[in-house]
């Protein structure tokens, strides 16, 4: 048993622990929030540079076929910086979506591009009506000559503000909610009928909803077989519950590091904060959170890219509960211990908070992962 | 052992009814009860309409203008006020420094300002918290020297809520730093408006600006706006906050925040079937429920016993603790009522006159800002730690 990174995993992370550390200063990261691209198109174009866009991709792709723990590397350091790029949305999650559901040409016309971080894609799954459900979906895809009409709208698409393709759910059969009757399409948002509102997120980076009036799209919009995209929605939003949990990790490591040194260094009744016991216990509390987030981290990273199963889907479910649960625990004991200061704009701590906040709101909260897991118990 | 209102309670009770039915302006409520922005000019709009009725300064005696109001009365207001979505009073003058004013200044200063504030003319802030002075209080570094008639004030005031709109500011200061840290403070009142003030705002992680930070460079203060005695401000600092405490569990406030909750719950969908009907969702609202029903009975506990002649103590510290965590639960259920939609930000949708579309609807667009903004319940007016110190000290004796 080794839970070592090897020699290029180690490689790899610190190679994103540099590049984060020289770009991505807590004052640099505002400035980037506050722009119209929410990011940095500059730190964009050195994770490109430095092959990390390519990262899960095949090597025909131009990446090095990285599997889930090689990502979760690179989102934990993204994590640590807070940083805004849609790496997950684009890299992981878009990609992943294309790269299962694709066929050669559409993966030809979309993953070199986001392998090389050229083009950027976004994941519209959720609705209005769809809480954290991903197979209630309401938006139609009716037949229409050789192509599809899309009615119905999107909710909450982060990064797809920027996306060159977004890939977008919608039913072509079933009712609302179920899992028969999806189908995927990428869609470019310049379509006709296609509008987008784009607002900041309450942690910083940006995102939309996409309204779909009549969006007429060929057939090769289709991403898989008509009907049947239910199981690849589902296979990699686990892969990116996966990424998800690593750059939670990373929002909590520096979230306690914070902590702990505010402790070390404030000082009240003549002495720092730190060695007030019910502190100290705390303190401890959000150390043993953060341990069983990081197992749990490593545990998703090791199925992700496994075949789906049962045991995998527990796992997953699993991981972000107690992500969702630790990350929570941790953003509001970290905001108590720092008192007025751990709400402060000005102050970097708040924004680690506000971040473990959204991640629980991302891809399904602690509740439900914890039903979802419930559902799947055995019964020995 | 009577849990009943008696025949004259009931009769106030209706008369505060009749009164809000009538009086309390429509926009005004429906910002409180839907978490959103007041204005400067609401809050004066309000306080005029209360001032008018002569319910403005209910902790006041009546020879300055307040009304006297048994324990329970000043609790069926409590209740009712929420309820109707009355804005929170803004505690610093009524609240705060005129008991202080009332009980240690001397007769000019009372001539002087309880009848600006019972008129609005004057906002007060509060300054209180240092940098380096928050939990430890005591250890206020802000120093006024004295040169004849006037001090001279030098140093910094941070947390201030509200102070942007004051006009007036009640400071510890130290006037001596040679005896024990809590010997040498004092009570100073100062006008905002001296030369040598500046105020800066904070900015809160949910975009808000409700605090400041307060500088004081070379500031001239009159000696006639000393209260009481020198060096003698801690004793005065320490009762003002026993009133601050009374009000902090804000039990009416958790009440008219549950059944928002529940409003909102009913209308938000999971797996095509409304929240409030979900296992998981509902077992939540029905503990936090539960949880506020105690606390209810608590608050109302420790009223009866100030009602018989009772002093309110260190259970009032307790209280503050439960019911400061009830209400964050409130809030952070609200959050999670909303799914996805607590992740977009968009500060134009909290404001009550937004005449755009929403992302979701009204009622979701501040409940992300409204949880992070209550994470500050936990921490002022005494943060939860050292509200049970005071309750291990004072009632465990440990």
């Amino acid at each position: 048993m080794d839970f070592q990174l090897n020699e290029e995993q180690q490689m790899l992370q610190d190679t994103v622990a540099r590049l984060v550390r020289g770009e991505y200063s807590f004052e640099k990261r505002l400035e980037f929030s506050e722009t119209e691209l929410g990011f940095s198109a500059d730190f964009w174009r050195q994770l490109s540079e430095l092959g990390l866009t390519a990262v899960p991709f095949s090597e025909e792709l131009g990446g090095f076929g990285g599997g889930g723990v090689d990502v979760q590397s690179v989102m934990t350091e993204l994590g640590r910086g807070l940083c805004l790029e849609p790496y997950l949305q684009s890299v992981i999650f878009g990609g992943g979506l294309i790269g299962q559901a694709g066929n050669d040409n559409q993966k030809e016309q979309w993953l070199a591009g986001i392998a090389s971080g050229e083009l950027k894609a976004a994941v519209g799954l959720q609705e209005p009506q769809s809480f954290y459900d991903l197979n209630n979906v309401e938006t139609r895809a009716e037949k229409n000559g050789e192509g599809y009409l899309l009615n119905g709208r999107k909710t909450v698409v982060i990064g797809g503000h920027c996306a060159d393709v977004i890939v977008v759910s919608a039913r072509t059969s079933g009712d609302t909610s179920n899992a028969d009757g999806i189908s995927l399409f990428a869609l470019t948002p310049d379509t006709a009928g296609v509008e987008r509102r784009t607002y900041p997120t309450i942690d910083g980076a940006k995102g939309c909803d996409i309204t779909l009036n009549n969006v007429h799209v060929g057939a090769d919009a289709l991403l898989g077989e008509e009907g049947k995209a239910a199981d690849v929605i589902e296979y990699q939003t686990g892969r990116a519950i996966a990424a998800l949990c690593a750059e939670a990790v990373g929002v909590m490591e520096v979230s306690n590091d914070l902590t702990l040194d505010y402790l070390k260094q404030r000082k009240q009744f003549d002495v720092p904060i730190g060695k007030f016991q019910v502190l100290q216990h705390r303190m401890v509390d959000m150390m043993s959170e953060l341990e069983q987030a990081r197992s749990m981290a490593i545990l998703a990273a090791s199925v992700a890219d496994s075949e789906q199963s049962d045991e995998r889907r527990r796992v997953l479910a699993a991981a972000k509960n107690v992500v969702g649960r630790a990350g929570q625990f941790i953003s509001e004991s970290g905001i108590q211990m720092h008192g007025g200061i751990g709400m402060s704009w000005e102050y970097n701590f708040a924004h680690y908070a506000k971040r473990l906040i959204g991640i629980n709101h991302q891809l399904g909260d602690d509740d439900f992962h914890l039903e979802h897991y419930a559902s799947l118990l055995q019964a020995s | 052992m009577d849990m009943n209102y008696t025949a004259d309670e009931l009769a106030f009770r209706d008369e505060v009814r009749t009164f809000l039915d009538e009086k309390l302006p429509e926009d005004i409520a429906t910002k409180v009860k839907s978490f959103k922005k007041l204005s400067k000019e609401d809050h004066q709009r309000w306080q005029k309409i209360l001032a008018e009725k002569g319910w403005y300064a209910t902790h006041w005696p009546e020879e300055y203008g307040g009304v006297k109001w048994t324990p329970v009365q000043k609790h069926i207001w409590d209740e009712e006020s929420c309820r109707y979505g009355v804005p929170r009073s803004i505690p610093f003058g009524v609240n705060m420094v005129a008991p202080v004013i009332i009980k240690f200044g001397n007769e000019e200063q009372k001539q002087k300002y309880l009848p600006r504030i019972l008129s609005g003319e004057d906002w007060w802030c509060q300054g209180y918290s240092e940098p380096g002075a928050g939990s430890d209080l005591a250890s206020v570094k802000t120093r006024a020297v004295r040169e004849g008639d006037h001090y001279i004030v030098n140093g910094q005031k941070t947390w201030t809520t509200l102070g942007q709109h004051a006009n007036m500011i009640f400071c510890l200061v130290r006037t001596n730093t040679e005896v024990k840290k809590q010997e040498g403070i004092s009570f100073l009142l100062i006008d905002m408006n001296t030369p040598g003030i500046t105020v800066r705002p904070i900015i809160t992680l949910d975009g808000e600006h409700e605090v400041n930070e307060v500088f004081f460079q070379d500031v001239k203060v009159p000696v006639e706006n000393l209260v009481g005695e020198e060096d003698k401000g801690w004793t005065y600092a320490k009762y003002l906050l026993t009133y601050e405490r009374t009000g902090l569990a804000g039990i009416g406030l958790s009440k008219a925040a549950l059944s928002h909750l529940k409003r909102l719950a009913s209308r938000r969908l999971k797996n095509g079937k409304p929240l409030l009907e979900d296992p998981t969702f509902s077992q939540r609202i029905a503990k936090v429920e539960i949880d506020l029903t105690a606390a209810a009975i608590s608050n109302l506990r420790i009223i009866a016993s100030v009602e018989g002649g009772g002093m309110p103590g260190a259970e009032s510290s307790m209280l503050k603790v439960k019911g400061t965590e009830i209400r964050q639960s409130i809030s952070d259920l609200a959050r999670r009522a909303i799914g996805p939609y607590a992740l977009p930000f968009v500060e134009e949708e909290m404001n009550l006159d937004y005449e755009g579309e929403f992302l979701s609807d009204s009622d979701a667009a501040p409940l992300s800002a409204y949880y992070f903004n209550n994470r500050k319940l936990s921490i002022f007016g005494g943060s939860n730690e050292i509200q049970k110190n005071i309750v291990s000290k004072m009632i465990l004796g440990l």
